[in-house]
């Protein structure tokens, strides 16, 4: 294990309780709402908010505990930030060579190196720009090139893509991947984008006022999640009950029927496209028919992501022709159906 | 630079006031310049001891300016940055020397730096040195009444300037002292430029707690001001000439500045 | 006789400054003596400009004068003489000027402002040392009446003056030269009570000022008197200025600063009758 982390520490309101393990080569993903404490979490890391309690170990240093902490200065590792946050006095060669200097190599070295790392990230030519010279996507390849240009232990990405585009993000996300696949230390990806989770991270600790509610490999953590939060990033309707046979009572009231047999408390899990709606109760009566009532709606390409009201609330996904046929407005009255095999069903 | 410049049209509620403060400021201005005795102008500045007043303002107020700088600017690092207690206590005693009446400045900086002054006997008696009526108890007074306005105008820099490059810098290995020369100073440049330019101006023009302390001897202590006032006494003409040249050269000096100095900083 | 007359024009004051409201003054105010049959009364505001110096002297005046005529506002406004000259000139509405120097009384007489203005007082420099006295300055042995500057000052003491663009300036210019000592002003001041507070201070061994200003300076200076003080007297003028708002009491402020009573209270401030 190349990262070790146990942290205990107090910021205002929030009380930070969590443990974390990397190893060489792997990425790990914190993934949480605004808050929960994956901001404090990775400055804790980088050294540069000291912890109540708690140890991090990189490759065998201790980093924090043993009632010492390493200054931020004096660690192996590597950050990149949600802005970019280039110097904006120094060229972005100086940028990259920046940690290099401060280490004590030699300008020609460092700037020599600097170049190297420009061209591997696809900015070739540009290391005499001045940042703000920069589109945002060339910023961030830049942050890249400037954390890791030191051969560090720990890589540190705080929300590296949020503050891009969409477009870009696709696009950085993309190079992000390829430097991750190549870099043999540990690395530590701070978001609240699933997307980015699944797509760069090995593993995923989701992290809830303060502790690590669920962890797991990125596609484990989207198909069964445990929280109300990770349900909705992933975009599931997330229904806790409990089980016997093939029925499933929840706790907010109502019942689903489940394909598979399950016995005790379990969570029940609806994708949003696998709810129907109609204007009157279906016939044929299928068993999972509930009266809901439509709260919200958002356009979402060529569909429409309602959300339901009800005794068994739902997100629903029609197509924006349906939607617009049935002349549905927030505040209808409808019917919402699913497959009982639609329903994913595992413990809680 | 890609940037689009856009024509900022000035909201209607804004344009009055804002024409009013210019004329108010300006028109004390015009004011002298109408009533200057341009035919006296070449007279009066080959008058003997106008030169050496200028000259002696000059270099008092860059040296103040210069002293400011090395004291003021880890002052307001300090005042923007620590966490100590007693912080604001410490930021309202820096502005005392703005509130106070430069004479009675002056009479402090004799109770402290005066022959009987705690520091000045100390001096005294030990190195047999004697601040008041010298070019040093010049820069001194200017510094007192000066540096304030450095240190605000850094503070405010530094209070602005996003503390997120900091860490920036510790993450790349970058010590506090590193941090502070090689991103901090850099980045609140600007502020330091303006604070040091404010500084340089309100030393030019120092007058009450120069005179005070300093005292008022032509070569030593005699400063564009002190001369002005004294001119006033006796020849308003020679007066208002003199304040037109301390103003033009002032005028000069910051525009000169302000395309070597503040132009590199806002590329 | 002098006193006489000065306590019957108080007394004409006083009376006056009662008008046609006269029946209902108090009895002490009463034994004054008969009210001038023509007395025009004395009210409104009166406006005095006059120098620095005379800041004490003419705020015991005004007290004498307020008390007699209750219905009168006298307001002072104090400054060097230069300024006061210039305000004049500028058209600032005033009644009378004081001044601590004949120039600029002059300047204000060539511009036809002021009629007739007479010097109520004159103001010899005097030396003033510390209380702590750095320089060991004192009167020489053996010699008998007024010391010379000469022999008062050592050639290595830092001195303090007025500078020669003010009055007490120009004087100190000439008494130093009349005195011939070697001993040179290390800083020309603004004014003399910037002389005095450097002297005050301990931060110059001497200085030259006014023997007005001794007074207030109380005990923290000793003072001496040397003989070349009487080549440069500084001589107060007043005068009632032509666009006087009330001309009335304006004069009788002129007139109660030379009568008995402001010529004594000026020579409890130090200040000498005009010769």
């Amino acid at each position: 294990m190349s990262l070790t982390a146990t942290v205990d520490t107090r910021r205002g309101t929030l009380h930070l309780r969590v443990a974390v393990e990397v190893a060489d080569g792997e990425v790990l993903a914190v993934l949480g709402p605004n808050g929960a404490g994956k901001s404090t979490l990775v400055r804790v890391l980088a050294g540069l908010l000291r912890p109540d309690a708690g140890r991090v170990v990189v490759d065998g240093e201790v980093w924090d505990g043993d009632g010492a902490s390493v200054p931020a200065h004096r660690r192996r590792l590597g950050m990149v930030f949600q802005d970019a946050l280039l110097f904006p006095h120094l060229s972005v060669a100086d940028n990259v060579a920046f940690g290099l200097r401060t280490r004590g190599t030699g300008r020609a070295a460092a700037r020599a190196a600097a170049e190297g790392w420009l061209t591997r990230v696809g900015l070739d030519g540009l290391g005499g720009r001045r940042p703000a010279e920069l589109s945002g996507g060339q910023a961030q390849r830049a942050a890249l090139a400037r954390a890791l240009v030191g051969d560090p232990a720990l890589l540190l990405l705080d929300e590296p893509l949020s503050a891009l585009d969409a477009r870009t993000r696709l696009a950085v996300r993309a190079e992000l991947r390829r430097h991750l696949a190549g870099f043999v230390g540990s690395t530590v990806l701070v978001t609240h984008d699933p997307v980015d989770a699944m797509a760069l991270a090995d593993r995923v600790v989701v992290v809830e006022e303060g502790r690590v509610v669920q962890a797991g490999t990125p596609a484990d953590v989207s198909r069964r999640p445990r929280t109300d939060y990770v349900a909705r990033l992933v975009g599931l309707s997330l229904l806790p009950g409990t089980a016997k046979g093939r029925l499933v009572r929840l706790d907010g009231g109502g019942a689903v029927a489940v394909a598979e047999e399950a016995a005790g408390p379990v969570f029940a899990a609806v994708r949003p496209e696998s709810v129907s709606l109609y204007a009157s109760r279906p016939d044929g009566s299928p068993r999972n028919v509930w009266p809901a009532r439509l709260v919200g709606a958002t356009p979402h390409g060529a569909t429409v992501r309602c959300e339901l009201a009800g005794e068994v609330p739902l997100i629903a996904d029609v197509t924006a022709a349906a939607f617009a046929e049935m002349g549905l407005t927030p505040g209808a009255e409808v019917w919402a159906s699913v497959k009982a095999s639609e329903v994913a069903v595992y413990a809680r | 630079m890609s940037r689009t410049r856009e024509t900022t049209r000035v909201p209607a509620p804004l344009l009055l006031p804002a024409a009013l403060a210019v004329a108010f400021l300006v028109l004390p201005l015009v004011g002298l310049l109408v009533r200057t005795p341009w035919s006296e102008l070449g007279a009066q500045l080959a008058a003997p001891g106008v030169g050496e007043a200028l000259r002696l303002s000059l270099v008092s107020a860059t040296l103040a300016t210069g002293l400011s700088l090395l004291l003021g600017v880890p002052l307001a690092w300090v005042l923007a940055r620590s966490r100590a207690r007693g912080r604001s206590v410490l930021r309202a005693l820096v502005t005392v020397p703005l509130v106070l009446p430069p004479v009675v400045g002056g009479v402090a900086l004799f109770l402290v730096f005066g022959r009987q002054g705690i520091v000045g006997s100390w001096l005294d008696d030990t190195f047999g040195v004697t601040l008041p009526f010298t070019t040093a108890a010049v820069v001194i007074a200017e510094t007192f009444v000066a540096m304030p306005f450095l240190v605000i105008s850094v503070e405010g820099a530094l209070r602005a300037a996003d503390g997120r490059f900091e860490d920036v810098a510790a993450t790349l290995g970058a010590g506090r002292w590193t941090t502070f020369r090689r991103v901090t100073l850099p980045l609140v440049a600007p502020g330091i430029a303006a604070g040091a330019v404010l500084c340089w101006a309100r030393a030019l023009g120092e007058f009450g707690a120069t005179i005070t302390f300093a005292g008022n001897f032509p070569g030593t202590t005699q400063t564009m001001p002190l001369a002005v006032y004294l001119a006033l006494q006796r020849d308003p003409d020679a007066a208002i000439v003199l304040s037109v040249v301390l103003l033009a050269v002032s005028l000069a000096t910051l525009l000169l500045l302000r395309d070597r100095w503040l132009g590199r900083a806002a590329a | 006789m002098r006193w006489r007359s000065g306590a019957l024009l108080v007394a004409g004051l006083v009376l006056g400054g009662c008008g046609s409201a006269a029946g209902d003054a108090p009895p002490g105010v009463a034994e004054g003596g008969p009210a001038g049959p023509g007395d025009p009364g004395m009210t409104g505001t009166l406006t005095v400009l006059a120098a620095a110096s005379l800041t004490d002297v003419f705020a015991d005046l005004e007290e004498q004068l307020e008390a007699a005529n209750p219905q009168l506002e006298v307001r002072f406004s104090f400054a060097g003489s230069s300024t006061l000259a210039a305000q004049v000139l500028q058209g600032a509405p005033a009644d009378v000027l004081a001044t601590a120097d004949e120039a600029q009384m002059a300047r204000v007489a060539d511009a036809g402002q002021v009629a007739d203005p007479a010097v109520f007082a004159e103001n010899p420099l005097v030396l003033v040392v510390p209380a702590g006295n750095p320089a060991g300055i004192d009167l020489p042995a053996g010699g008998d009446g007024v010391p010379g500057l000469a022999d008062l000052l050592p050639a290595d003491l830092t001195l303090a003056v007025c500078a020669p663009e003010v009055p007490c300036g120009a004087a100190a210019e000439e008494v130093l030269a009349a005195s011939r000592t070697p001993a040179a002003p290390d800083t020309y001041e603004d004014d003399v009570r910037a002389v005095l507070t450097k002297v005050v201070l301990g931060e110059v061994d001497a200085g030259l000022v006014y023997r007005s200003d001794v007074r207030a300076a109380g005990d923290d200076v000793r003072a001496f008197d040397f003989r070349e003080s009487s080549a440069a007297v500084n001589r107060y003028p007043i005068g009632v200025l032509e666009g006087a708002g009330n001309p009335v009491a304006a004069q009788a402020f002129v007139d109660l600063v030379r009568s008995a009573e402001g010529q004594q209270a000026l020579a409890d401030a130090g200040f000498s009758p005009p010769s």
